[in-house]
């Protein structure tokens, strides 16, 4: 199928929002936290892709006018954060603390998981930037000498696994502060995480936006410092 | 002409991320730039919120459509992580839950505390 869909720039496009449709009224309907929109989308166009042996250039035609916007819509999340100042003024040390141990202990557990799990070192360095958005991910691993692409596909399911388990972890430990909320979401799953942030509440995506940067910025200055002590 | 007007603060400002991105040595994307750059335009009120709000708000929705593209992708890099799936699953699973579950419990710890000091003032 992939002869007649090379040169079609809107197959990808039309395939990336059908999916997407179709995630949403599947969530419509069952509602479980599980059948989250965007994992469903990503999942119906790989079987898509596979099933008729499409290549990825072919479907990504399309697909990247979608993927453009990214920048544009990612400067946005300062209109949030701009419209939260006043608890954005009244909680910086929650900020500050709370994206710092996620911080931490995002770097700590990547280590010990790669400890426990003996994999190799290109493969736990690549994975310490996880949390964080796949700009500065990508940054920080050319220069631990990881491998982009394990990062990228690392932060990706990262981010899809933090919007999906968000609210069973927010359920299971009580957390209900919505600052609390929107910190954890930015903090462990960046942007994915932050529009669930944003669709919990504004004060949720505000705070979920001040992480990615909070955090962004801290790992990039703990990641490489901690990988020339420990390796 | 509201939209296209909306569309052009945000895409200028987002422009001069990229170009700070290409200027300054430091590894921070130009969608962080721009975001930073966007929040203190706001704050000193040189962009009104007005001037950009129902396409901000616009493209805040439609976000998690954008991340379907870069999704599909981790098929093309398949063959990098397939050597160690489940390790690269696990590992990506527990730190997402375990950081998420800290960072939340660590915050609302600090906002519980200053509102229950604040209370027996």
């Amino acid at each position: 199928m992939n002869e007649w869909l090379q040169d079609s720039v809107f197959f990808g496009l039309f395939l990336s929002l059908f999916a997407y449709w179709i995630g949403v009224k599947i969530k419509a309907r069952f509602k479980w936290t599980i059948l989250n929109p965007l994992l469903i989308a990503i999942v119906l166009c790989v079987i898509c892709l596979v099933a008729g042996d499409i290549s990825y250039e072919t479907f990504d035609q399309g697909a990247q006018y979608l993927s453009y916007l990214l920048t544009p819509a990612t400067v946005c999340l300062a209109l949030p954060m701009y419209r939260q100042m006043k608890v954005l003024k009244e909680n910086w040390l929650p900020v500050l603390v709370g994206v710092l141990s996620g911080c931490a202990v995002t770097l700590g557990l990547v280590l010990a998981c790669g400890w426990f799990l003996k994999m190799e070192q290109t493969l736990t360095v690549s994975l310490l930037p996880k949390s964080i958005t796949t700009a500065i991910a990508i940054g920080v691993t050319e220069e631990l000498n990881g491998i982009s692409a394990v990062t990228v596909a690392a932060v990706i399911i990262t981010g899809i696994m933090g919007a999906v388990t968000a609210g069973g972890v927010f359920r299971l430990f009580r957390i209900e502060e919505p600052v609390a909320q929107g910190l954890a979401c930015g903090t462990a799953a960046h942007a994915i995480g932050t529009t669930k942030a944003l669709e919990l509440g504004e004060i949720q995506g505000a705070m979920s936006s001040l992480a990615i940067v909070a955090s962004g910025l801290v790992t990039v200055f703990a990641a490489p410092a901690l990988a020339s002590w420990i390796f | 002409m509201k939209y296209v007007f909306q569309m052009m603060i945000i895409g200028g400002i987002t422009f001069v991320g990229e170009l700070l991105h290409v200027w300054l040595p430091l590894p921070v994307p130009a969608s962080v730039y721009g975001m930073m750059l966007l929040f203190l335009c706001l704050c000193l009120k040189i962009i009104k919120e007005e001037q950009i709000r129902e396409t901000a708000d616009f493209l805040l929705l439609i976000m998690p459509v954008l991340f379907i593209g870069p999704g599909v992708g981790i098929i093309d890099n398949y063959t990098s992580i397939s050597d160690a799936i489940l390790p690269f699953i696990i590992t990506v699973f527990v730190t997402t839950v375990i950081v998420m579950a800290v960072t939340g419990l660590v915050a609302q710890a600090i906002i519980r505390r200053t509102k229950g000091g604040k209370a027996h003032e």
